[in-house]
């Protein structure tokens, strides 16, 4: 069984994924049913892996969830809690359990997170990881020994693209690729003008590059983005555009502006999807593609 | 090189020293005069604190290097030692180590050993080496991504750079975007496309003892 997600990166479809943030602690309710209102919504579903070092249920546990509910998962791995033995085995749990797609990531800082004493353990980098995936699935594991059986992912990993200064993180892009990336999902863009012009360089390489679309829910929350998330740029006419809408509005102007961004890197073919993130409102990534006409 | 130190809490030291009425302490000339954390000055200081919690100090001293060899000769020189029922030791852990062996007496730690660093100007200090075992200075430009990198990365920079600083704190560079300056500086910025592969962190596995020759 290969992945059903690098059929449709290979397809030349303009593909769509989005992502779970599993619950902290046992009640799956609310996950489940995310999943269940997405899975056929879009391409492929995140689920991430303790994201900005907050303790949560683990992203195996969501991938397999949307497993049993018929979906297509992407196993977000960050090197941050594990070691590359647990991280091997992990790769071999989740392949056997029918995961095919993988996202490899560093993973935030331990002191941004909910335990700020713990060890961070970054064993393995990004690129070490994806190299550690190409490793297996030609038989052998970090330690040179043979494997009993191995393994096959579509493996993606992640740029951003807005980053300053901007070369040495392009430096890093090109790494990820040679280490064997397939896919790339994007840190959130906004200045689509900008965005075209990464998109230029990224043609050279051949891996598929899906836009992050981070849902912008108002103008305070955008505002502060831009201002203490590394990366991120909400340039100021959306802002305004954020601020103008009128009293419990915004949210539904975020739609409207994340469904407009869609639509617009889907006419113009500036990639080949989009990658929607809707950060503890996972219900109204319907209402973005709507909106986006998909 | 230098050790760097922190004094550790009043409270700790006091804990630490609950079941001792007579306490020796000893301090360092070297590192610990310098980051004024067991120098001269510190350790009257300390003596003063303990003789208000109603302890007897029966002696006290500043040996000029606390690692070194002389630790032996220095701490028999002690007036009082004899009468102490512990050795509180205002140096580093290198210090504390070496005192711990010429001494049968119980020895407790004054300081918090955070580093070996270097002072930038006065009253600051960063670590520029985690003795890995295995250096890659040469092709990093000479900053060391796994001291000055808060991740230890060895491929280049994390998403959480942002103009030049690390995303654990704003007012820290960040490491990869320092090696990326220098290396284009220098014109070796092919170096930054090296994959380096899994790092070796059994080099010396630990406890690391090793024979030189
Ligand atoms: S790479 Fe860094 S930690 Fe390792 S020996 Fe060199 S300076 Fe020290
Ligand atoms: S921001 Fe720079 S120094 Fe900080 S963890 Fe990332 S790469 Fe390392």
């Amino acid at each position: 069984m290969i992945s059903k997600f690098r059929q449709v990166l290979n397809s030349g479809k303009f593909v769509v994924t989005s992502e779970i943030g599993p619950p902290k602690g046992t009640n799956i309710e609310k996950m489940l049913h995310h999943i269940d209102l997405l899975k056929d919504k879009v391409d492929a579903l995140n689920v991430t892996d303790h994201q900005s070092s907050v303790m949560r249920f683990p992203s195996i546990g969501g991938c397999l969830a949307i497993k049993e509910q018929g979906g297509e998962p992407i196993l977000q791995m960050t090197c941050r809690d594990r070691n590359r033995l647990a991280l091997q085995a992990e790769l071999l749990l989740a392949y056997t359990r029918g995961i095919r797609n993988v996202l490899c990531l560093t993973g935030d800082a331990i002191p941004v997170g909910d335990h700020k004493e713990a060890k961070g353990v970054f064993d393995l980098d990004s690129v070490q990881l994806l190299r550690a995936i190409r490793q297996m699935e030609a038989g052998k594991d970090l330690g040179g020994n043979e494997l009993d059986g191995t393994i096959e992912f579509c493996a993606g990993a992640i740029v951003t693209p807005e980053a300053r200064p901007i070369e040495p993180q392009l430096i890093k892009f090109e790494k990820k690729v040679e280490a064997g990336a397939e896919f790339f999902q994007t840190q959130a863009v906004y200045d689509l003008d900008n965005f075209a012009k990464f998109m230029q360089y990224a043609r050279q390489f051949s891996v598929k590059i899906l836009a992050g679309i981070v849902l912008l829910s108002s103008a305070s929350m955008a505002k502060y983005m831009t201002e203490n998330v590394p990366g991120i740029f909400v340039p100021k006419y959306l802002i305004d555009e954020l601020a103008s809408a009128p009293r419990g509005e915004a949210l539904n102007k975020g739609k409207e502006i994340a469904g407009r961004m869609v639509a617009t890197l889907k006419k113009e073919s500036i990639c080949d999807g989009v990658h929607i993130m809707a950060i503890r409102r996972e219900e109204v990534v319907p209402d973005i593609l709507a909106i986006a006409g998909l | 090189m230098k050790s760097i130190t922190k004094q550790k809490p009043f409270d700790e030291v006091k804990q630490q020293l609950d079941r001792f009425d007579r306490v020796c302490i000893v301090g360092c000339g070297t590192c610990a005069t310098m980051t004024k954390t067991g120098g001269r000055e510190e350790v009257l200081n300390m003596k003063e604190h303990l003789q208000e919690l109603g302890k007897l100090v029966t002696g006290w001293t500043v040996i000029p290097t606390a690692c070194d060899e002389m630790t032996e000769g220095a701490l028999n020189l002690i007036q009082g030692i004899q009468n102490a029922n512990c050795i509180l030791v205002m140096a580093c852990a290198l210090g504390v180590h070496k005192v711990n062996l010429y001494i049968d007496k119980p020895v407790i730690p004054a300081l918090d050993t955070l580093f070996i660093g270097v002072e930038d100007s006065p009253g600051y200090f960063h670590e520029v080496c985690a003795q890995c075992g295995q250096c890659v200075l040469g092709e990093t430009a000479g900053i060391c991504p796994l001291t000055a990198c808060h991740k230890g990365l060895l491929n280049g920079p994390c998403g959480g750079t942002n103009n030049g600083k690390c995303e654990v704190d704003k007012e820290k560079d960040c490491a990869w975007t320092l090696i990326y300056q220098r290396l284009k500086e220098q014109g070796r910025l092919d170096l930054m496309h090296k994959y380096h592969p899994p790092k070796n962190y059994q080099v010396v596995p630990r406890p690391r003892v090793i024979k030189l020759v």
